[in-house]
């Protein structure tokens, strides 16, 4: 196999180069895009390279950025414009090649080795899709030329905004080998302190470190990373609309207020169970396995999972685990700040059943038609025409649609 | 000076192509104003008045303007702020 030639593009500061975009009279002024400071979830998703400049960080407290940066502009989040420029960007990426692979809303793998002939190298396809974001769509990417995937990422963030960085084969020593190992994918923050305990702190240093050393202590991730290192990265960028399907559907929320007790929580839960279970439904799904996470008001968080015994999309028997693992595993030192329910361990809906002599199927067969006619109820009337009895003991914590206002996430690199 | 971003009535014609050509547009006093003819039509982003969509380089009266068709299925024009 010839060396491939593959972008990784990244659209800088993406949620506030857009709403920048939409307001010219911000020009020039500090701005981040964040939650609505009323209801509680007032962090920072995204600052411009302004309110950078003061300090303003991705996920600071909205109170905490105006305290370093006074004149920040704060505007509430447009999730379905910044959508619509990320197809956009798709559009003008599929000119180039049909190996696109996004990584969240504002990044995307291109994999251009077939455009060569037509296109001209790496360096002059990200120069004219540079160009062409610019004019066609007003915003501004960085983007990484390599030989491969991990690479390419490294070079779209060595140099921020509107740059193009090549990473070839006779440059990564020279430049990915100087970053801090902290910059590689999947290089977390717990990651990092184990090799700082190895005196590894650039991607050089590990690279030369000895691999077995590192797979004893990270077990099979120290060899990928290690491999990562190296170069020996040769993963292929998925081919658009081939996602394998996902493995698993899951929603949380930060609530108004604190959650103070079981009632609090088992609202929450049953509210996120309702769209999880209606959103498993709504793509053919049943679930294996329930998993719920959990943070406390001091953001300490963690998550369980749990195996069940069949299948399911069924609303009640999700929430009903989903309270059962949360009962196991809380205690209750600190109110809660948010809750997650996810369904994984995803199959087709008609997936088979071993029917056993305790559970009746009578029983189960009877919610599932409860639920359909929620959802075609919901369907018609909307989300609040019918509701739980549960949901009227708190009305405000209740006021959540998850499953409209749900945010989805990055998949998975190994996806 | 600032530009602002002004929505305007336009009058448009669909080509059995599926092409999608503005006719004519009118300004906030009423007034209407004959397109001419267009020279270029290609997605662009304004950064005067703020927007992305199909651009339209129109020739009124013997000049040339921007015509913008945003993807909510507005049009607008960079106009001056106070005109």
């Amino acid at each position: 196999m010839g060396k491939r030639v593959i972008l990784h593009s990244d659209i800088n500061a993406c949620y506030a180069a857009i709403e920048h975009l939409h307001r010219p009279e911000l020009n020039g002024k500090p701005l981040a895009v964040g939650g609505d400071p009323e209801a509680r979830h007032g962090i920072v998703l995204t600052a411009d390279y302004i309110a950078k400049k003061y300090g303003v960080k991705t996920g600071m407290a909205l109170w905490q950025a105006k305290q370093v940066c006074p004149e920040l502009n704060i505007v509430s989040p447009r999730m379905d414009l910044y959508l619509r420029f990320s197809r956009m960007a798709h559009e003008i990426y599929g000119e180039y090649t049909d190996l696109q692979e996004p990584y969240g809303v504002d990044e995307s793998w291109l994999d251009v080795t077939a455009s060569g002939s037509l296109k001209g190298d790496g360096y002059k396809i990200a120069k004219e899709i540079s160009n062409r974001m610019k004019s066609e769509l007003g915003i501004t990417v960085s983007i990484g030329v390599s030989f491969n995937k991990i690479f390419a990422k490294l070079g779209s963030d060595y140099k921020k905004p509107d740059a193009i960085t090549t990473m070839y084969e006779d440059e990564f020593k020279s430049k990915a080998w100087a970053l801090p190992v902290s910059d590689l994918l999947y290089v977390g923050r717990s990651t990092n302190q184990k090799l700082a305990r190895f005196g590894i702190k650039t991607i050089g240093d590990l690279a030369q470190t000895d691999e077995h050393l590192l797979m004893s202590h990270l077990g099979k991730m120290g060899g990928i990373l290690w491999g990562f290192a190296n170069g020996y990265d040769d993963s292929p960028v998925k081919m658009e609309h081939t996602h394998a399907p996902i493995k698993s559907i899951g929603n949380s929320t930060t609530t108004q207020r604190d959650l103070e007790n079981d009632e609090d929580v088992k609202i929450i839960l049953y509210i996120l169970a309702e769209s999880v279970a209606a959103r498993l439904r709504d793509n053919g799904f049943k679930c294996r396995v329930v998993e719920i996470s959990v943070r406390d008001n001091e953001l300490y968080s963690f998550t369980r999972q749990h195996k069940i015994d069949h299948a399911t999309n069924i609303t009640g028997e999700i929430a009903t685990e989903a309270y059962r693992i949360f009962k196991e595993n809380y205690n209750w030192r600190k109110p809660i700040r948010s809750v997650g329910v996810r369904g994984a361990d995803l199959v087709n809906d008609n997936y088979w059943e071993q029917m056993d002599l305790f559970s009746s199927v009578e029983q189960r067969e009877k919610q599932m038609k409860l639920d359909d006619a929620v959802d075609t109820i919901r369907r018609r009337f909307g989300f609040y025409s019918v509701q739980r009895g549960l949901m009227y003991r708190d009305k405000s914590l209740s006021s959540v649609n998850a499953k409209e206002d749900h945010t989805t996430h990055p998949i998975g690199y190994f996806g | 000076m600032e530009s602002v971003k002004v929505y305007v009535d336009v009058t448009a014609e669909f080509s059995k192509e599926g092409v999608l050509t503005p006719k004519s547009f009118i300004w906030k006093d009423g007034k209407v104003y004959e397109i001419q003819r267009v020279k270029d039509m290609r997605r662009a982003a304004s950064m005067k008045a703020g927007g992305v969509g199909m651009r339209y380089t129109c020739v009124v009266d013997g000049r040339e303007s921007y015509l913008y068709y945003e993807d909510n299925n507005l049009w607008f024009v960079e106009g001056k702020a106070g005109a």
